[in-house]
């Protein structure tokens, strides 16, 4: 494989990454809170609480991880990405700052606060609708080279009918992402109360999933008909994850076997989103960055995959430890252990 | 005065960002030293005094975690949207260090999870206590990848430019630049000395409001003896940091001396200020100490700031930050010694209520020096981004919206500071640690 493919790849496994841990930690908060308003949260808090506060921060990391790791494989996007998302991945990163600082004050410090409470669950939604920018931007259309320097077009991304349905996307995904996991993890805490109530949540959500996923389909046909094209290539990458979608809804609606159900929705995404990623190639931001001039140099494409590798050996066992001590440990995710 | 342009309203975002930011980022380093510490003591004297220390403090360290974290992302991602132009020569050059950085912050981001809730899991203490050692690791080692970027912009090696283009490139050796060995290690040193000193202060004010129990003169003592070491160690890698200086940097400490013309057997200027002629008035005179300093030869010649040009030094105002690093550095060398003393000599009596306060003190005057030492190592750059290959004004965003995005991330900064206050102080007062100890002795 060419190193270049390799370091796109290593990048959107990490961002896939990111898509499902940060899917679950938004959507929990926004559950959360929507569970304190509707009298709720005894029942389905416990839960949530139980399984965010050992894993926020790794959350957090993945994310960090995938801007370092793109500006290091490919230092062009920091120029015209940094250029045109100042103001909405500035208003992006103070939504994050004040979630993640305010679950910790909420949980390790001041319980039972409304207000940290309705921040940690709005920011929840905001988030994914302001970084999705990122992946708007990339298709093209919305910046122009001008003179020397990179001109952000914000009208145009206000009024495109693609940026508004990424956005409905991201929102609705991660409602349904989450509620998936919750129902899961009460399945596997006997919690049935809590249970129930997620299973609801998530069939309710599932619908507009793929009603989200196919205007997203059709506006980018107007938007970047090349990158449509490309998509039909690999149209079975989208059955397969449609496919997916349908068993596992299947399954929660028949009440079986939770954990197959979410390991479906995560395969779901990760043909979604591989099918999305490897017809968006050669291009990294159309048209200005493919994957070859935006690469960095030989040597440090090399030192950073060599450096990938050996992470990886620290981070994987490490990832598994802590999986193992608060998800698949019963006692822990059954609350006797929780102190 | 400056005009307010992108570039100027680029450096002051990312200095407020910095600068609130180091001091999280300081105590994340060094707390997890301590508690590890503590927690080893108490489990290896079966001290329960020392094991409820650890647990205290771990308890108000995870929400200055929190802050660090979520500061530490906003600077993260700031080096692209305020410095694209910047970032894309040096993301070349540096993306190793970068990248690992990232990886020692997922290692310690994992391990303070588990960490933090499993308290009473194991049977055998010392698995608890093994936790605590990849976090220390984790949060010393991105410390140490994140100071060799630093590093490298005061001395950019590993590659070469030829006609714009970069070529050439090692990444190890832009690594491990010659700035790094002194950088990185006064770095960690100085992280370590102040999160001992921050504990310290707040033992020492509690000894003062509600006398002198067990539990808080073990807390003092450990601290202390801490803050001792580090304090010792800092000031020897200072030493070496202005030999580095004199070698490497010549400008920038000529800059902090105020030290105009080459000279031999040249003075250590101490306080003072310039009047409008551009001399030094009412400062205090250590004979050959520059010297010393530069080049260990009381008689050795050091280069002044008329060998440059003026466009291409920094602003003379980092002389008092230099002095205040200084101070404050020896100053706490002095006073943790002195409780040392005071603890061995019978006669000494360490819990002196003008030494308490002093040491109350010590804490904030820890952070202040952290502040101006990273101000004056940065202003002393000025005006390279890229020490003599990449100015400043050339690195940064064309974007319009700056202006807007300082007053966003001000009112952030406030928003976050005065809230974590508030949760550490409430935490603290309600949960008071004697209640504490008696419970854990009942369990």
């Amino acid at each position: 494989m060419e190193i270049q493919l390799l370091g796109i790849t290593v990048l959107w496994i990490f961002l896939y990454g990111y898509l499902i841990v940060a899917s679950i930690d938004f959507g929990a908060g926004f559950f959360a809170y929507y569970g304190r308003i509707t009298k709720k949260d005894h029942i389905i808090n416990n839960i949530i609480s139980r399984y965010l506060s050992p894993v926020w921060e790794v959350t957090n990391v993945f994310f960090v991880f995938f801007f370092v790791g793109l500006v290091g494989f490919f230092p062009s996007t920091a120029y015209y990405y940094g250029t045109a998302l100042l103001v909405p991945g500035s208003i992006g990163l103070v939504l994050l700052a004040i979630r993640g600082s305010f679950y910790a004050f909420g949980n390790y410090g001041a319980k039972d606060s409304n207000l940290y409470m309705f921040l940690y669950g709005a920011t929840g939604l905001l988030i994914p609708a302001s970084l999705s920018t990122a992946l708007t931007i990339s298709e093209g259309g919305f910046m122009v080279e001008e003179g020397g320097t990179v001109v952000f077009l914000v009208k145009e991304l206000f009024t495109s009918f693609y940026s508004w349905s990424v956005v409905f996307l991201a929102i609705v995904s991660v409602l349904y992402i989450s509620s998936m996991f919750l129902t899961f993890y009460a399945s596997k805490a006997k919690d049935l109360p809590a249970l129930e109530l997620l299973r609801k949540y998530a069939l309710f959500w599932s619908p507009p999933t793929i009603l989200a996923s196919f205007l997203v389909f059709m506006s980018l046909k107007n938007h970047n008909p090349e990158h449509f094209q490309n998509m039909l290539d690999y149209s079975y990458l989208f059955m397969l994850s449609l496919f997916c979608f349908l068993t596992a809804v299947w399954l929660v609606y028949r009440k079986v076997r939770y954990g197959t159900a979410f390991l479906f929705v995560m395969l779901q995404f990760f043909f979604a989103f591989f099918g999305y990623g490897v017809s968006h190639l050669p291009y990294i931001l159309y048209p200005y960055i493919t994957l070859d001039t935006g690469f960095t140099n030989e040597t440090m494409g090399i030192a950073l995959v060599i450096a990938f590798i050996a992470g990886l050996f620290l981070l994987i066992p490490s990832l598994y430890l802590i999986m193992k001590m608060f998800l698949f440990d019963a006692k822990y995710v059954q609350g006797d252990r929780v102190k | 005065m400056p005009e307010l342009d992108s570039v100027m309203l680029s450096r002051l975002l990312t200095a407020m960002t910095l600068g609130f930011h180091i001091i999280f980022a300081t105590l994340g380093v060094g707390v997890p030293l301590l508690i590890s510490g503590a927690e080893w003591i108490g489990i290896r004297r079966k001290d329960e005094h020392y094991r409820l220390l650890a647990r205290r403090w771990t308890r108000g360290f995870v929400v200055t975690v929190a802050v660090g974290v979520v500061t530490g992302t906003c600077i993260g991602l700031q080096l692209s949207l305020l410095w694209p132009s910047f970032m894309e020569v040096a993301g070349q050059v540096i993306g190793l260090p970068l990248f690992l950085e990232t990886f020692a912050f997922f290692f310690e981001a994992i391990f303070l999870g588990i960490y933090l809730y499993t308290w009473d899991r194991f049977k055998n203490p010392y698995y608890h206590w093994l936790i605590s050692v990849p976090v220390v690791i984790g949060s010393t080692a991105s410390a140490f990848f994140i100071s060799t970027v630093n590093a490298f912009m005061n001395a950019p090696t590993g590659f070469e430019l030829k006609n714009g283009e970069i070529v050439d490139i090692q990444p190890l050796v832009a690594m491990f630049n010659p700035a790094t060995p002194t950088k990185a290690s006064h770095v960690i040193s100085t992280a370590y000395m102040t999160a001992a000193f921050v504990l310290a202060a707040i033992t020492a004010f509690l000894i003062l409001r509600k006398g002198k129990s067990e539990y808080y003169k073990k807390a003092l003592h450990f601290t202390m003896l801490t803050g001792f070491v580090f304090a010792i160690a800092t000031a020897i890698i200072g030493d070496f940091s202005g030999k580095y200086l004199a070698e490497y940097q010549p400008e920038k400490l000529a800059a902090a001396e105020w030290h105009f013309e080459t000279e031999k057997g040249a003075d250590l200027i101490v306080g003072g200020v310039l009047n409008e002629d551009g001399e030094v008035e009412h400062e205090l005179r250590i004979p050959n100490a520059l010297s010393i300093l530069a080049h260990a030869d009381p008689n050795s010649e050091v280069i002044g700031l008329e060998e440059f040009p003026e466009d291409e030094t920094a602003p003379l105002f980092i002389h008092y930050l230099f002095d205040v690093m200084v101070g404050i550095g020896m100053f706490l060398v002095f006073l943790s010694g002195l409780y040392l003393l005071f603890v061995k000599w019978r006669k000494g009596n360490p819990y002196w209520r003008p030494l308490l306060w002093t040491i109350v003190a010590s804490g904030p005057l820890a952070i202040l020096a952290i502040e101006a030492g990273w101000i004056f190592s940065e202003v002393g750059r000025q005006p390279w981004v890229l020490w003599h290959m990449m100015k400043t004004s050339e690195g940064a965003t064309t974007s319009e919206h700056v202006g807007q995005m300082f007053i966003l991330f001000a009112a952030l900064y406030i928003l976050l500071g005065t809230i974590c206050t508030t949760v550490l102080l409430k935490m603290f007062r309600k949960n008071p640690a004697e209640t504490e100890f008696e419970q854990m002795k009942k369990r």
